[in-house]
């Protein structure tokens, strides 16, 4: 019983118009996702960025159809399909440890899902020697699994998921088990082959440097709850709550009490001094609330209007090649990290500026 | 078609339920139901008016048959100690590796293909009254008169042993080989020597394996059969319990209280069992408070 | 210096071992072919009369038909029901599982002369005893949980992930069956079917109790014959017992020649070596 591929042999990447969902799933009394909201357009790159444990990795399996959820749907092109079995949903996926079938050989494996659907032999050959071309793997149709590296296994898993057009790619952390140099490289050859295939592609993974440079939106999950949605840039420039922003690399979070709004800022009590930031709507005055500030977006040495000025001693210097990342201790306990070209000197004591559209308003959790 | 699932707290589908039936059903049916029939048909004594536990109560008064539990523990525990001590040794210095070390596995495991009555047959030639080992020893001038090694409890503990121990070594080979080697490197670092180093650092990990090793030996000794028979002395100092069933089922056909007597063998394996987890309970404690405060 | 002596000991031990093993069988052999043997280091004189008679008054070609038969059909049966059970109990996590795991373990480790005795009754019972059909039953009450716990590490093995590419392939249960499943499992069935029939052919106690007329393994052949009466030259025995040998030996051998472990495995190197 042949699993039916009705748009198979269409052209590539046969478009989605929008997959929907809304799923909740429990393992054993534990909320692993919790009412997970997506809407994935054609040809879109999403991205689920979160730490180990978040649920990204359950969502992907969810909607591949290998995991079930414990509750909701999932709507592709209107038409649910959560009750589908993977096998006929249409949708290709790679998997973090690769999951090439050992006992068969690149060609093999590459042909596994049109050997399933009983296509002519030279139609196979054909196309896996055009799909092993287009990863840059033409010549090694006879090597085994075990005789590849790491990068080639992934080339291989990524080209036997796309010999079948897949309406969907589903990417669950391919890279991770890479090293950081080839992480890169094979990143750009994803996003190359998502451009050129023009393919719909939702991928996982817990490092932001991927899913800043890969995505067209990114969803942010912490323990099956979303924390925000949008583009690479307004989750980086802009993210909605203390969580999201120290995952994208804002080190610095001052716990200020709101004052008076006048022109578009607002004063932020920190520490017996007034901070000015950019207000925000739904931000009111007598408020707690959180100022972040990324590291790089600290400035040494005084303002020209004295505003936002802080002063305190080096603790701390980390050594990062082109700059500097120090941890300078503020009055009291408090902590601010800097990065700078300049040269830090344990023990300093230093003016520092906090620009206040650089500041990022964010509730207290 | 039902997806494999991996997630929910039960896991079984149809299929899986498909999957395991024909060898659960096969074992409920022909272990367990037979196992369950035999403790019922014990308790249906031959002769029509007699109590329920007649069966067992002729067994415990009548001392050709109660004798036997004495007798085929006697040979038992003794074999037992022997192989798992003689094991251990083994496998312990051989946790590191040893030259032709697989030849010699095949060597130690070869008895296993040889089957019990060809051993037996070996054994009463090679250790007979008139057998090598006697001709040799007695060509040599070592000793007077033929050792006795066959046709008594000698034999089958020869037997036992040469049967059990391959099974023993190959476990406590692969357990010893499982603990993690700098764990003695480390021990070594600090300072200790090749027997402190088994005294306090291997030995209690070895202890659960040891005692499961010596668990299995001692159960499966003590059901010991042929070689009771062609090694042994039947009739006399190697009547085992296995012996008495056996005669009762097939020589005097009474069913009834040759089911008691596999249930009574089976209840005394029961309880060495649970003598030996209450000892592991024991030595688990002396082992923690005498290792110390990790 | 102790640790030398430590390995001079166990190497004492093997040597011993190994003079004992090598005393034991060559004894048999030796007896096997001997015109008459009494008290001397080595017989007078050889023959392999023995042999043929030993064939003939046993009916040996109908037991080793018997055993051979007894053993495969064991081995099949064994391997068609333990499989998908391995499979599920590798696979799967429910909560009756340690439970089952348990029941499957029992046949294994309670002796079979504990169990073997009832289960004799009940199927003389269902009036099997004493028949080639009684045999295969019986032996395979310890054999069906065997085949299932050396299958399950294999299982354990083959990672999950392979068989949910299989799927989003496109592969339907069958297909992922016929063409992951069992090449990657080869070596495990090998493995169990190898074990399998040999603990079958020299399984002892329940063939034994099981047995009738024309039902009888050839170990349970020998040891009958050892009884009969003292009819039976000790050298016919012996025979016998080096016909025995000699069969596990070839079927071990055979059996080897399609299970070298090491050459049915398909590491993650891919090597087929």
């Amino acid at each position: 019983m042949r699993p039916s591929r009705a748009y198979a042999g269409r052209g590539m990447a046969d478009s989605i118009d929008k997959l929907q969902m809304s799923i909740t799933k429990r393992y054993g009394g534990k909320v692993v996702l919790d009412h997970f909201p997506l809407e994935v357009g054609g040809r879109e790159f999403v991205t689920f960025l979160g730490p180990s444990g978040c649920g990204k990795s359950t969502a992907l399996g969810i909607i591949a159809g290998l995991v079930p959820p414990s509750d909701g749907e999932i709507h592709l092109n209107g038409r649910r399909i959560d009750d589908v079995s993977p096998e006929k949903r249409g949708f290709g996926m790679v998997f973090q440890n690769y999951a090439l079938f050992p006992h068969l050989t690149v060609f093999g494996n590459v042909a596994f899902g049109l050997s399933l659907q009983k296509r002519p032999s030279a139609e196979i050959e054909q196309r896996v020697r055009d799909m092993l071309g287009l990863v840059r793997l033409a010549g090694y149709e006879d090597r085994y699994p075990g005789q590849l590296s790491g990068g080639q296994q992934q080339r291989v898993a990524i080209a036997r998921a796309l010999e079948l057009h897949p309406r969907l790619m589903l990417f669950d952390e391919p890279l991770s088990n890479l090293d950081a140099k080839l992480r890169v490289e094979m990143r750009a050859e994803i996003k190359q082959l998502h451009a050129q295939l023009g393919l719909t592609s939702i991928y996982v993974t817990h490092d932001q440097a991927e899913a800043l440079s890969l995505s067209d939106r990114i969803v942010v999950l912490r323990e099956g709850v979303l924390m925000q949605v949008g583009t690479p840039q307004e989750i980086h420039d802009r993210p909605k709550n203390v969580f999201v922003a120290d995952f994208m690399g804002f080190r610095n979070f001052l716990d200020v009490t709101l004052g008076k709004e006048a022109g578009g800022m607002i004063d932020a009590g920190f520490k017996g001094q007034i901070l000015q930031a950019r207000a925000r709507d739904s931000f009111r005055p007598g408020e707690h609330a959180v100022l972040a500030i990324r590291p790089e977006d600290v400035r040494l040495g005084k303002s020209g209007d004295g505003v936002n000025v802080l002063r305190g001693k080096v603790e701390l210097v980390e050594y990062l090649g082109r700059e500097q990342e120090a941890e300078i201790a503020l009055n009291g306990d408090a902590r601010l990290w800097v990065r700078s070209h300049e040269k830090l000197v344990l023990g300093e004591m230093l003016d520092l500026t906090l620009p206040a559209d650089k500041f990022v308003l964010l509730r207290r959790e | 078609m039902a997806r494999i699932r991996s997630d929910s707290r039960s896991e079984l589908d149809l299929v899986a339920i498909l999957c395991l039936a024909p060898s659960l059903l096969y074992v409920l049916a022909m272990f367990v139901y037979p196992f369950l029939y035999g403790i019922y048909i014990s308790l249906q004594p031959k002769k029509r008016d007699a109590g329920i536990f007649s069966n067992y109560v002729a067994f415990f008064n009548d001392a050709y048959q109660y004798n036997t539990i004495k007798t085929t523990f006697m040979l038992a525990l003794p074999t037992t100690v022997a192989v798992v001590l003689v094991a251990l040794f083994l496998a312990y210095g051989m946790r590191r590796g040893i030259w032709f070390e697989r030849t010699i596995t095949t060597i130690l495991v070869l008895p296993i293909s040889l089957g019990v009555v060809f051993l037996s047959e070996g054994i009463l030639g090679f250790y007979g009254h008139n057998g090598w080992l006697n001709q040799l020893l007695l060509a040599a001038g070592l000793i007077q008169n033929p050792l006795e090694l066959t046709h008594n409890s000698i034999g089958v503990t020869f037997s036992l042993f040469m049967q059990n121990f391959p099974f023993c070594f190959l476990m406590l080979l692969g357990y010893i080989s499982g603990i993690d080697p700098s764990l003695e490197s480390s021990a070594r670092m600090l300072g200790a020597g090749p027997w402190t180093i088994f005294r306090r650092v291997m030995f209690p990990l070895i202890a659960p394996g040891l005692i499961i090793a010596f668990a299995l030996v001692f159960v499966m000794s003590f059901a010991v059969f042929p070689s009771a028979v062609m090694v042994g002395q039947p009739a006399g100092s190697t009547r085992t319990i296995s012996i008495a069933a056996y005669q009762q089922a097939f020589e005097q056909y009474d069913m009834s209280y040759a089911s008691a007597i596999a249930v009574i063998m089976g209840l005394c394996q029961l309880a060495a069992l649970v003598v030996i987890v209450l000892v592991r309970r024991r030595m688990t404690i002396a082992t923690t408070m005498g290792v110390g405060k990790r | 210096m102790r640790g030398r002596m430590w390995k001079l000991a166990i190497y004492l031990f093997l040597l011993g071992f190994i003079l004992n093993l090598l005393g034991i069988v060559t004894h048999v052999v030796v007896s096997s072919f001997a015109k008459r043997w009494f008290g001397k280091p080595l017989p007078p004189a050889f023959t392999t009369d023995w042999f043929t008679y030993a064939w003939r008054e046993f009916e040996l070609s109908h037991v080793l038909f018997i055993t051979l038969f007894i053993a495969l059909a064991v081995v099949f049966i064994a391997l068609a029901i333990g499989f998908p059970a391995a499979y599920v109990l590798a696979r799967r996590n429910f909560n009756a599982k340690p439970v089952l795991l348990l029941l499957y373990f029992l046949p294994l480790l309670i002796p079979q002369m504990t169990y073997g005795i009832p289960l004799a009754t009940t199927l003389y019972g269902f009036g099997v005893g004493g028949t080639v059909i009684g045999v295969i039953l019986a032996v395979l009450v310890p054999m069906v949980p065997l085949a299932v716990f050396i299958l399950l590490p294999f299982f354990e093995q083959i990672s999950l992930n392979l068989e949910w590419s299989a799927q989003m392939l496109g592969a339907s249960r069958l297909q992922i069956f016929r063409r992951i499943l069992l090449p990657l499992m080869l070596p495990g069935i090998l493995t169990a079917g190898l074990l399998v029939l040999v603990n079958t052919i020299s399984n002892f106690e329940l063939a034994f109790l099981l047995a009738g007329g024309g039902s009888q393994t050839l170990i349970v052949a020998l040891y009958y014959n050892v009884f009969a009466g003292g009819v039976r030259p000790v050298y016919s025995i012996d025979a016998m017992a080096v016909i025995y040998m000699c069969t596990v030996m070839a079927v071990l051998l055979v059996a080897l020649r399609f299970v070298r472990p090491t050459q049915m495995v398909f590491r993650l190197d891919g090597r087929r070596n």
